[in-house]
């Protein structure tokens, strides 16, 4: 809170009217589509085998947000994936769980109880998910509610038409107010992830400076996609959010956490993730607290390689639960 | 900077290359012995000896070259363009069936990193065939009017054509591909230290049935060359390499009837400006000089940097910098390599050396360098001036030199100060700005926001002491028609 709240001084100048904070975004350098997408590329070649494989396949297990985000969820379902989260390989007790449950706001009690002092976090979508098409006082209703039910996190939307259309003040208040409402009656406060939909913000430039906004802002983390629009997050966008985050600490001392959210279905997608957190941002962000996966059918990809490092076979889908 | 994330080694196996533990030249569609006295080739990683090759003295070469003019004479010439493009289409496609025997063996024999010779190398090789192949039926197009000739091209003869050690495989492909495109034999010698991919080639010569005497190769030292080049038997020589040894070329086909293409050293400038997307511009950079251990003739080894920009630019090099990888050349994670030659490695060390006593400021990240082979950390030195050797004598190693600018007319007159003037680099997001430096930048090649990318269609050469005539693209015809 103490970070967020210097931060927020820090950029007092920046942020104080829509001119000011214009000027910083558009102020900060441009990003070349080519050069990035080719950055990007090059570390997906990194050939990342055994011992450093084993690693990584953890690692990416710990940092899976594991997500339904249907409109057919049930108790039942939220139940069934709560456990999964908790107990991912029941054949294999050295499996480590997954970082935390992603669910709407009504679902947030049942996954509470299911997950109770296990460790695995609960994060809900708020603020009118996915397009954000609602008041502010909708949206942080929706926030409070999460929050109240027990949230450990919230997963808000940007409203993608006010960043189009130049509103940048009118983004950053929402994500300080929504940031507000994260917090908790014993002075705590729910983590904030900042949901961009870069599908929709489309050029990188747009990401960098949401980037920016939703750091000075006080988001906890920043996350790409919602999962409902395509493209969600793809190597490039997360490689000039992982930039962000770095030149941010660089000149804040606070760290922020990077989600890329929908699409990473494969285990190979899933460490050239990690190769580029590691070169980009820094070993640092090698951490749950620090780095996510927003996913669903990308933890089975995972276990599935991970018995195979493990035991030397390469078993089917049937070995491995369903949710 | 210490990372729990270790990159376990993931080296490619060099099994699927096979090396012969001795090599003759390539003479009239056979391995012959030679009459010189044999030399080795070692690993620069691990100084290992990979294999004994021929060297070629006076009578192998004139060998070589009668072999070239009786295939020119007899069959190569005379064969219809189309028909020699399906020799072409032919060599490319086995090119890229062996392209991972070709990329290893690359690695092995020249230290450069297995990425690049699998990703950059070998397949721009196989691209320059395909692409030359296209225009061997179409030659009357390149030229249509060209004072003199008409419409109807002819080639020159035979082609003795000398390269380098830094792209061995794709400099034999530069050289090759528009020769035998244009109806031209050649003799090609590759450099001492670098020769096995070139007698790979001379295999996929055989294996694409091309017809004898239409390539030969002969390998061997400076004595070998200059034989080559000299010979009266010869139309054409084309060279890449230093400009010491072009000057000496240049001398020794003065006053003879062969036309004459080289393409020499170059001291780059790559000019970021202060609205530059800096992210990619230190990826620029990196791949500017630490691409290929920095053994590139158009490397871009003079940063230029705006002074407003500068500091914060450099804060991010050195820190990219701290996440190369330097070592096993066969390793897909490796990002540099090992330095050619002994020889190399002492002529890097001895300028840099320089570049210290003469108060630049050196910096290298942490990194381990194996015990055995050629190695040199990728290094920076800041405070460069004009005036300092580094800044204007070619390294030809991963070395950067970073010079600061202030205006626009200040970085376009330290870029071009300089005798050379193969490339430049111009990072900036502003597109007239781009228009207008390449205008004014004396370098073959103006990169805008990218740098060290090649491609068949595009033409490459020099001005001033980096060299005469072009390579790659329709301007790469002219060196072989007249």
């Amino acid at each position: 809170m103490t970070a967020t709240a210097s931060n927020l001084d820090l950029y007092a100048e920046v942020t104080r009217s829509e001119a000011s904070l214009r000027r910083f975004l558009h102020g900060l350098p441009g990003v070349d589509q080519v050069g990035a997408d080719a950055r990007a590329a090059g570390l997906g070649t990194r050939s990342i085998k055994t011992s450093a494989k084993v690693y990584a396949l953890d690692l990416a297990i710990r940092m899976v947000d594991l997500t339904t985000l249907e409109g057919q969820d049930t108790p039942g379902k939220v139940r069934a994936l709560a456990s999964k989260a908790m107990r991912p390989d029941p054949a294999d007790p050295s499996c480590p769980q997954v970082a935390a449950v992603c669910v709407y706001p009504d679902m947030v009690a049942t996954a509470k109880e299911t997950l109770d002092s296990s460790g695995v976090h609960v994060a809900a979508v708020a603020t009118a998910f996915p397009s954000g098409r609602a008041a502010l006082d909708i949206k942080l209703a929706d926030t409070r509610d999460a929050v109240e039910a027990g949230a450990d996190e919230i997963d808000m939307v940007i409203d993608r038409g006010a960043f189009l259309s130049g509103r940048y003040q009118q983004v950053f208040d929402e994500i300080v107010a929504v940031k507000q409402a994260c917090a908790r009656s014993n002075g705590e406060s729910a983590h904030l992830k900042v949901i961009f939909e870069t599908g929709e913000l489309q050029t990188y430039d747009n990401v960098r400076r949401a980037s920016w906004l939703a750091m000075m802002a006080g988001a906890d983390f920043i996350k790409t996609s919602t999962g409902k629009v395509q493209p969600a997050a793809t190597l490039p966008v997360t490689l000039i959010m992982l930039e962000a985050v770095r030149d941010f600490r660089e000149q804040t001392g606070t760290m922020i956490g990077v989600k890329p959210a929908g699409g990473i279905r494969t285990a190979k997608d899933a460490i050239k993730y990690l190769v580029m957190v590691n070169e980009i941002a820094g070993p640092d962000w090698l951490d749950p607290d620090w780095f996510r996966f927003g996913a669903s059918t990308l933890l089975n990809e995972l276990l599935m390689q991970r018995t195979k490092m493990t035991t030397g076979r390469y078993s089917g889908p049937d070995y491995f639960t369903l949710d | 900077m210490g990372s729990p994330f270790e990159y376990a080694p993931a080296p490619e196996s060099r099994s699927i290359v096979d090396i012969k533990p001795s090599y003759g030249l390539f003479v009239n569609g056979e391995f012959v012995d030679g009459h010189g006295k044999s030399f080795k080739t070692i690993s620069p990683a691990t100084e290992e000896v990979l294999a004994e090759v021929a060297e070629a003295d006076e009578a192998d070469v004139d060998a070589a070259v009668k072999a070239a003019r009786k295939a020119y004479d007899k069959v190569w010439s005379k064969m219809p363009g189309r028909e020699r493009a399906k020799y072409l289409y032919r060599i490319a496609r086995i090119i890229q069936e062996r392209s991972r025997e070709l990329a290893v063996l690359e690695s092995l024999d020249n230290g450069k990193p297995i990425k690049e010779s699998r990703d950059v190398d070998v397949p721009i090789v196989a691209a320059h065939f395909f692409y030359y192949a296209g225009w061997a039926d179409k030659l009357a197009y390149a030229m249509p009017h060209s004072a003199g000739r008409g419409s109807d091209p002819q080639p020159l003869g035979v082609a003795a054509q000398v390269i380098p050690w830094n792209f061995p495989l794709l400099m034999l492909a530069w050289k090759i591909a528009p020769a035998l495109a244009c109806g031209n034999t050649v003799v090609l010698k590759p450099a001492e230290t670098t020769p096995l991919t070139a007698l790979l080639f001379a295999e996929i010569c055989q294996q694409a049935d091309l017809p004898p005497g239409v390539v030969n190769i002969v390998t061997g030292a400076g004595g070998t060359g200059q034989a080559l080049v000299s010979h009266p038997g010869v139309d054409k020589v084309a060279f890449t390499g230093s400009t010491e040894v072009g000057k000496a070329i240049a001398r020794a086909v003065a006053g003879t009837d062969k036309k004459v293409t080289l393409e020499l050293g170059g001291k780059a400038a790559n000019i970021v400006f202060d609205d530059a997307p800096l992210n990619q511009a230190v990826e620029g950079i990196v791949n500017g000089i630490f691409f290929n251990q920095g053994h590139v003739c158009c490397a871009g080894s003079r940063l230029l940097v705006q002074e407003s920009v500068a500091e914060e630019l450099l804060a991010k090099l050195k820190r990219r910098m701290s996440t190369l990888r330097v070592g096993d050349p066969l390793d897909k994670n490796t990002d540099i390599g090992a330095i050619n030659s002994a020889e190399q490695l002492a002529r890097i060390r001895e300028l840099s050396d320089i570049g210290e006593a003469e108060g630049a400021g050196r910096w290298s990240p942490e990194c381990e360098l194996p015990q055995h082979g050629f190695w040199f950390p990728p290094t920076l030195f800041t405070g460069v001036s004009q005036a300092h050797r580094i800044a204007r004598e070619e390294i030809f190693g991963p070395v950067l030199s970073v010079l600061t600018f202030r205006t626009p007319s200040e970085a376009v007159e330290k870029a071009n100060n300089t005798p050379y003037g193969l490339s430049a680099g111009v990072w900036t997001e502003k597109g007239s700005r781009i228009l207008s430096m390449a205008n004014q930048l004396r370098a073959g090649v103006v990169w805008a926001n990218t740098f060290n990318k090649f491609d068949p269609t595009s033409p490459f050469g020099g001005f001033k002491e980096s060299g005469y005539g072009r390579e790659g693209g329709r301007h790469g015809l002219e060196a072989y028609l007249r």
